[in-house]
Order: C-alpha cells, then sequence, then structure tokens
C-alpha cells in the first residue's frame, strides 16, 4: 500500500475526471441563464427530480433480487409513517439486511 | 420566484445537520469507494485527491474498476462524463436560488452539488425555504463525510472485502428511495414517474454501463409531466 506517491498520469486522469464533473455540475445552470424559462420549461424542471429519482431507483430493482425489494418498501413504508431520512434508511438497510441474511 | 435568497452560516448549519441520513447511508459507499482505490493500485495521496476533486462515487469506481497503469486519461474522462453528465440536469432546478447569489457563492455550492444533497436543498426551496446556504451546508458535509470514508476505505483495503451484493450497499440506494417518497406530490406524479421507470428499464439494458438511462428516464419523464399539463391548461 503506497501512501504519498505521485504518478504523473493518474494526477492527470484525476484532473480529467474533476473537470468533466464540475464542467457538468455547473454547465447545466450555466446553459439554462442563457434561456429565458417559459412555463412549460419550468413544469419540465418540476417533475424533473421525482423523474430522475424513478430512473436512478427503478432499474436497479428492476434486476430481480428480492432482498433488494424488501428493502425498498420498508424504506418507504417507514418514510412515509415517520417523515423521517434516518429512520428510513437505517431501517430500509436493516430490512435489506434480514432479507438477504434469510432468502 | 421574486422572494429575496439569503446565504447565510446559519442555513448552512441547518442543512449539515439535516443531513444526518445522507451522511450515515453514505459511509459504505465512500468504504467501497477507498477499497478500490486501493485496489487499482492508486496512492493514499491520490486516492483523496480523487475523492476531493471529483467527489462522484458511480463515476470513481466505475473508472477505477479499469484502471490502467500508466493511467488512461480519455478512458477516465469518458467514464465520468457518461457516468455524470446527468448532473447537467439538476442546477437548473435550483436556480431561483443559484440566481440570487454572488458568483463565488453559486460555484462553490454547484460543485459541491451531489444527487442526495441536492435532493433534499429542492425540497427545502420548494417547501419556501429562502436560505441558500442550506444547499452549501449538506453539500459540505457531505464531501468532508466523503473523504473520511475514502481514506477509512483505502486503509481498510488490504482487510476488507464486502462482497458486491452485500446488504450494506443498499443504504446508498435507501438514500434514493427515502428521497423520492418525499418528492411524490399526488396524482399528478403517477405518469410521468411510470413513463421515466419505463424509459429507465429500457435504456439501461440497450445502453448499460453508463448513466445514460438516467437522463433519459428523467428527460422522457419530466417532458410528458409538462406535456400532459399544457394539454390541461395547468401549466405553473
Amino acid at each position: 500500500m503506497t501512501v504519498w506517491h505521485l504518478d504523473a498520469a493518474n494526477l492527470l486522469a484525476i484532473l480529467g475526471m474533476a473537470l468533466a464533473t464540475f464542467a457538468c455540475r455547473a454547465g447545466g445552470y450555466w446553459l439554462f441563464r442563457l434561456i429565458r424559462p417559459t412555463p412549460w420549461l419550468r413544469a419540465v424542471l418540476g417533475y424533473l427530480p421525482g423523474a430522475l429519482f424513478v430512473s436512478f431507483v427503478v432499474p436497479t430493482l428492476a434486476d430481480g433480487r428480492p432482498s433488494r425489494l424488501v428493502g425498498a418498501a420498508v424504506t418507504v413504508a417507514i418514510m412515509v409513517a415517520s417523515g423521517s431520512l434516518v429512520a428510513a434508511i437505517l431501517g430500509g438497510t436493516a430490512a435489506a439486511w434480514v432479507a438477504w441474511a434469510s432468502f | 420566484m421574486n422572494a429575496p435568497v439569503r446565504f447565510t452560516r446559519a442555513g448552512a448549519w441547518r442543512g449539515a445537520r439535516a443531513s444526518a441520513g445522507l451522511l450515515i447511508a453514505t459511509v459504505p459507499f465512500g468504504m467501497v469507494t477507498g477499497i478500490a482505490a486501493q485496489g487499482a493500485g492508486l496512492s493514499l495521496a491520490e486516492a483523496t485527491a480523487m475523492s476531493a476533486t471529483v467527489f462522484a462515487g458511480a463515476a470513481q469506481i466505475v473508472a477505477m474498476s479499469h484502471w490502467t497503469h500508466p493511467a488512461g486519461f480519455l478512458a477516465a474522462l469518458f467514464t465520468t462524463l457518461a457516468i455524470n453528465s446527468r448532473l447537467l440536469l439538476l442546477g437548473p432546478v435550483l436556480a431561483p436560488w443559484l440566481g440570487r447569489l454572488r458568483r463565488w457563492q453559486r460555484l462553490v455550492s454547484l460543485g459541491l452539488m451531489a444527487d442526495q444533497n441536492w435532493a433534499m436543498s429542492v425540497r427545502e426551496m420548494n417547501t419556501g425555504g429562502d436560505d441558500a446556504g442550506f444547499l452549501l451546508g449538506t453539500g459540505l458535509a457531505l464531501w468532508l463525510v466523503w473523504l473520511l470514508t475514502t481514506i477509512m476505505g483505502f486503509l481498510a483495503g488490504g482487510l476488507l472485502h464486502p462482497p458486491a451484493d452485500h446488504p450494506l450497499f443498499f443504504s446508498a440506494l435507501a438514500t434514493f428511495i427515502a428521497l423520492l417518497a418525499q418528492m411524490w406530490r399526488g396524482g399528478r406524479d403517477v405518469l410521468p414517474w411510470l413513463v421515466a421507470a419505463a424509459v429507465a428499464v429500457v435504456t439501461a439494458r440497450l445502453l448499460p454501463g453508463g448513466g445514460w438511462h438516467i437522463i433519459a428516464g428523467a428527460v422522457a419523464g419530466s417532458l410528458t409531466g409538462a406535456a400532459r399539463d399544457s394539454r390541461r391548461g395547468t401549466l405553473p
């Protein structure tokens, strides 16, 4: 295990990754500022968070591991009942763990 | 839309404290990233530099899963762009806050914007929050935990080898699911969410490996919602 070693090619690749990621983070907003937001575009942006997170979650759940489905159901149930992110995340992960260990 | 927006230390603190759930759930993810960095043959200094400057777990893990020596610049760059281009969609949603910040405040806030703390900040903004320091506070807290857990994972890398399907890693998915449950606004979300799910699942089959299915699903779902509202005459 190396601690302090710095390799030029590694650093260059890391720098490229960092700049590309920052360009994505800042670039969307920068482009958005160049156009005038219409009510239509505002509606799109209103629906975007839910649609984006659905697109994260559903393909991962669709791969069919039952422990994930159990964890997902428990996460949603705790979130709806308590409104607490901490409780939902911990409870859902614990449920997925129990299901993983028992099936 | 024209309410004044503040940017205070108190707002940042509130954001950091509100992030507790995200932070706990990030620990296993950061550890895995550190383990991957150690396995890819990076030094601790390089792994730390990557987590500090890239701050995007999925892209880091995938890039390091086929890291070469010497490192392939273009491979790392394209992997990162493929997975992180979805971040382009996040910034505009927070425009009512970001547009009223000074340049440095906006750039730092955008630089620390990840999916999870963005979702929390969107909710804060949409429920009347007027302190954009919230976004910075959630981002800074997440960034610090990311850095620390990457280092911990790197140091533990030789000792721990949890299987890839270990349920500890479900905590990252549980975070997204819990945030998604919070986003539910009622019946009008049904159609856009169904379209997003269908398009994302199909795209993930056709174009696996990148983040394209996230962009495809997000764009298809949100366009569907807006088109439906436009036809009904219920645009905001």
